[in-house]
């Protein structure tokens, strides 16, 4: 008896040469995609790099640039900052002007505030991210979700990167005892 | 009366939102079970349809809900 047709999938006998999986890995990370250009899985690279980082421009596009920023201060940002670390280099420079901004305590944040935390630590300054809210309305919002999920789905591909596809076992194609309990039956 | 803030939302083209993380997600994720493209599309697009059939399902019960109630 054949499997369903309509199953998921069927097992595919693919060989995939992960080559060195620590700098696949690496690579992967920090951008996303190069990790299978560098395992020659030119066609999963190219789909990941487009879907990932096209949902991270999008989502800061959509945020007006400011969705993405590294803050030890600004209350309720460590989920969206780890999430958004899942995309690597791309968030290098939030991870910058934090150091220069926050830690170093620089007045001036670097690279024209690309990336820089907004300036309301200080009480007697403009509350920068109350007015980047007003300016975008839900779409910072969206943005900063946009950018989350991709983080998170270049976790995934990391991890495609790293240990291969996980197969999907077809579901429907069991194995029971024949008629005359010598041999095993595919139904 | 229907004057519901969904319809009104889908109207404004705020759920259009959702597209572009649909599509993303369905193809990483399936792109994480298989190696061919083939495959990789067809369960992306298994994903996507099911996807947005929960979201309108979703949809349709909260504006049920709305109408019955507000």
């Amino acid at each position: 008896m054949t499997a369903d047709k309509g199953a998921v999938s069927t097992f595919e006998s693919v060989e995939v040469n992960l080559k060195d999986r620590f700098i696949a890995t690496v690579i992967a990370w920090v951008l996303p995609g190069a990790g299978h250009f560098y395992q020659g899985r030119h066609g999963k690279a190219i789909l990941f790099m487009t879907c990932i980082l096209g949902l991270f421009i999008f989502g800061m596009t959509t945020g007006g640039g400011k969705v993405v920023y590294a803050s030890l201060n600004t209350e309720g940002r460590k989920l969206a900052m780890i999430c958004q670390a899942g995309v690597g280099a791309l968030v290098f420079p939030a991870w910058l002007q934090m150091v220069h901004v926050e830690i170093l305590h620089k007045q001036e944040p670097l690279l024209q505030g690309f990336m820089a935390p907004p300036r309301n630590f200080n009480p007697s300054s403009r509350d920068e991210l109350a007015e980047w809210h007003y300016d975008f309305h839900f779409k910072y919002e969206v943005g900063t979700l946009f950018t989350m999920i991709a983080g998170l789905l270049n976790i995934l591909a990391v991890y495609d990167a790293a240990y291969g596809p996980v197969f999907v076992t077809p579901h429907s194609t069991k194995m029971e005892p024949s008629s005359d309990n010598d041999w095993l039956q595919e139904v | 009366m229907i004057n519901s803030f969904l319809f009104a939302n889908f109207l404004s083209l705020r759920l259009w939102y959702a597209l572009p993380l649909v599509v993303a997600i369905s193809l990483v994720y399936a792109a994480t079970r298989h190696e061919l493209m083939v495959p990789i599309l067809q369960h992306a697009w298994r994903m996507a349809v099911g996807i947005v059939g929960f979201m309108s399902i979703v949809f349709v019960i909260l504006f049920l809900l709305e109408w019955k109630f507000l």
